[in-house]
């Protein structure tokens, strides 16, 4: 009857059915929006502070300065054969990035409750435009390293090429944690609380201020069930040719983390429904 | 016709606790213990079996009580939250008003708060930037666009949130008492906008209180209660509906925790009823124009509260307000119940006769503590007539012009 007048609803609203991925046509059509959250992300941070963009570099150079006195001085801790400095660095930054991601996109959902409860976009938007924005600090703070590199004189091994392809396996990593963590969160605000403790942990059983050889060889396979492990390996690897490149323990990082980043996804996805009235 | 929406057995469920926001979320050690303790599981219909389709270019009204249901359907056809069971069907972009200011950062200028809260509303950056001109005009915010907006004042920032929503072309509208807001000149200008919007042709969903606004702006209305659809027809009839005896005894309503779920029921103020009683004491729907009356609240405090009034509001159908009262308006009653102890109270009006026009008038309700917190707030709590019987004038059969048709003592002098 009617549908000859209307050949298509612009969209159907239903009750949940069942799970499955999230709609990336759809991802794709919200593109500018994540852009302005990106945006807007960056912009808040460093909006009323007295140095501004200073702080991505800032942070991490003094948390590796710090490591270096620590950890490279006193504790002695090899390096690799390299200048503790830049090994601490070239570690810090995936790591950083990924905490920074994960802690902040963990808990992005609950922070921006009243758009969940009033407007409609792809909820996805929201922890993917957090990690976007981490990943932005990243790529600031990575002209630090160059610079380091620079003043150490140490030139990038050959693969470096490869390094772009670590880089997307530390987003994958943070973007597949952050979904679990703000899906959880929405219901447990528990895992708010738990969110810092866990990254703490984490660096605990990532080689960032030490190298992965410090590791015994008969626990190396259950190391890289942590998929930073690989992260961080990967660029110490890539970037300055020093520690396993890829092997088993790589391989498995990687496995865990497409595992982590697909469930997330369906996870997400599947308690999309009860996001805005549970929130 | 084209259809723009078409909402077939929409139903939505609700857990206790969801719907009224008090249990906002369970921790683990809540879900833990359930896992051993099966709970007994109490739910609630926001919305049941609500079916309706609108035509292109019509604009509706939705109306009911709080907890009727009004704010979960908009918030199902513009896809926050899904239904239980049910469909709705949109046949266009779909563009909420359901808050304004939705996303507004305070760090942010007004400018880039315009760019942020478009591209949430659902506009690309291509349409911002064409519009941008107009929305700030339209917000009067021109010489503070570059300022953050936590500087500005509440009037700025709700007139630039409303701009932005506003200057979304939709061609369904959805708008959930928006006008509720602001000064009286900007209400006039947002009621301007709506009526722009409906007659350049395009689908119009308005839930609101303001009966004058429904009136005039929208042809049909829906009237809500408890999740059903009980009316649905020219605009007109609903309200008459609503307001009549449609769906509450005359002259009388009542308070139970299951038919409005918005109010805290563990707050210390707890409404029980509100009647109008004739001069002769009976509670009844109409009173007689040459006679006094009586407006009564019924109301239990849980804990003694300090500073407490309670009051009414009296207005006409279209939304007028004719008076507000408070019990402790008089100086000598407010220092005698400058405390309340918990009590089951009763707070009583006389309002005189000749002195209200013929005609239909809406009671709300407040009880609150002047600027620390308002413990209960209701629109069109009730309403009542006024018959003709004895009105001032009867002698002429016409009709008066005026809220008011008062008894005036006059004096003839004649030769002076």
């Amino acid at each position: 009857m009617t549908s000859r007048t209307n050949p298509k609803p612009y969209y159907i609203v239903r009750p949940p059915g069942r799970w499955g991925f999230p709609d990336f046509r759809e991802l794709w059509q919200y593109r500018e929006l994540i852009y302005f959250f990106t945006w807007r992300d960056l912009k808040v941070r460093y909006k009323q502070t007295l140095l501004g963009v200073l702080w991505a570099w800032l942070q991490p150079f003094i948390t590796m300065v710090v490591f270096s006195i620590f950890f490279g001085r006193l504790a002695k801790m090899p390096s690799e054969g390299l200048p503790y400095p830049i090994f601490a660095y070239a570690g810090l930054l995936p790591w950083e990035f990924f905490s920074k991601s994960f802690n902040k996109a963990g808990r992005s959902l609950v922070m921006n409750r009243p758009m969940l409860t009033k407007v409609y976009f792809p909820r996805l938007v929201i922890p993917l435009s957090v990690v976007l924005s981490s990943l932005v600090d990243f790529l600031l703070a990575f002209v630090v390293l160059a610079g380091l590199m620079v003043w150490y004189g140490i030139a990038p091994t050959p693969r470096v090429w490869t390094l772009p392809l670590f880089l997307l396996l530390a987003a994958a990593v943070s973007l597949g944690g952050s979904l679990w963590a703000a899906a959880l969160n929405v219901l447990y605000r528990d895992v708010g609380y738990v969110l810092p403790y866990l990254v703490q942990v984490l660096l605990f059983v990532t080689p960032v201020v030490y190298p992965t050889s410090l590791v015994p060889e008969q626990w190396r396979l259950i190391y890289s069930l942590n998929p930073m492990a690989g992260v961080v390996q990967g660029f110490r690897w890539a970037l300055l040719g020093v520690g396993p490149g890829p092997d088993l323990g790589m391989a498995i990082s990687v496995t865990v983390t497409l595992l982590v980043l697909l469930g997330g996804l369906v996870f997400f996805q599947g308690m999309e429904r009860y996001f805005a009235d549970r929130v | 016709m084209a259809l723009a929406v078409r909402v077939a057995n929409l139903s939505k469920q609700y857990r206790i606790g969801e719907a009224r926001g008090k249990v906002e979320y369970r921790t683990l050690r809540d879900s833990l213990g359930r896992l051993f303790r099966r709970p007994r599981s109490a739910t609630i219909w926001a919305l049941r079996d609500v079916s309706f389709e609108i035509p292109q270019g019509q604009v509706v009204g939705i109306i009911g009580h709080n907890g009727a249901g009004k704010s979960t359907l908009l918030k199902i056809l513009s896809r926050v939250t899904r239904p239980t069971e049910g469909y709705a069907e949109l046949y266009g972009r779909v563009g909420s008003l359901l808050e304004v200011g939705t996303g507004f950062h305070p760090e942010l200028t007004g400018r880039e708060n315009i760019y942020l809260n478009g591209a949430i509303l659902g506009m690309t950056k291509a349409e911002i930037d064409r519009k941008f001109d107009e929305i700030v005009a339209f917000a009067e915010v021109e010489k503070f666009i570059d300022t953050p907006v936590k500087f500005y004042s509440s009037g700025m920032y709700l007139r630039l949130a409303f701009a932005v929503a506003a200057h979304l072309e939709p061609e369904i509208l959805l708008v959930d008492e928006v006008l509720a807001v602001g000064d009286a000149a900007f209400q006039r200008k947002c009621l301007g906008k709506m009526g722009d919007v409906a007659r350049e042709g395009r689908t119009v969903l308005f839930v609101s209180h303001n009966m004058s606004a429904i009136l005039h702006l929208t042809q049909r209305t829906l009237v809500l209660q408890k999740g059903r659809v009980v009316f649905d027809g020219p605009t007109p009839d609903a309200v008459d509906f609503y307001l009549a005896s449609g769906f509450r005894r005359a002259g009388e309503r009542r308070w139970d925790q299951e038919e409005d779920p918005t109010w805290d029921p563990a707050g210390p103020f707890r409404p029980i009823a509100l009647r109008v009683r004739d001069a002769q004491g009976r509670v009844t729907d109409t009173v007689r124009a040459d006679e006094a009356f009586t407006v009564e609240w019924e109301y239990a405090l849980e804990k003694p509260l300090r500073g407490l009034r309670v009051g009414i509001y009296l207005l006409t159908t279209r939304g007028e307000y004719v008076f507000t009262s408070f019990d402790v308006d008089d100086v000598d009653m407010y220092r005698r119940w400058e405390e309340r102890p918990p009590g089951r109270y009763l707070s009583r009006v006389h309002v005189p006769g000749h002195w209200l026009n013929e005609g239909r008038y809406i009671l709300s309700v407040n009880a609150s503590i002047f600027g620390v917190r308002t413990f209960f707030h209701e629109e069109n709590a009730l309403s009542f007539r006024v018959d003709p019987t004895g009105v001032v004038g009867a002698q002429w059969p016409e009709r008066r012009l005026g809220v008011l048709r008062p008894l005036l003592r006059w004096e003839i002098l004649r030769n002076a």
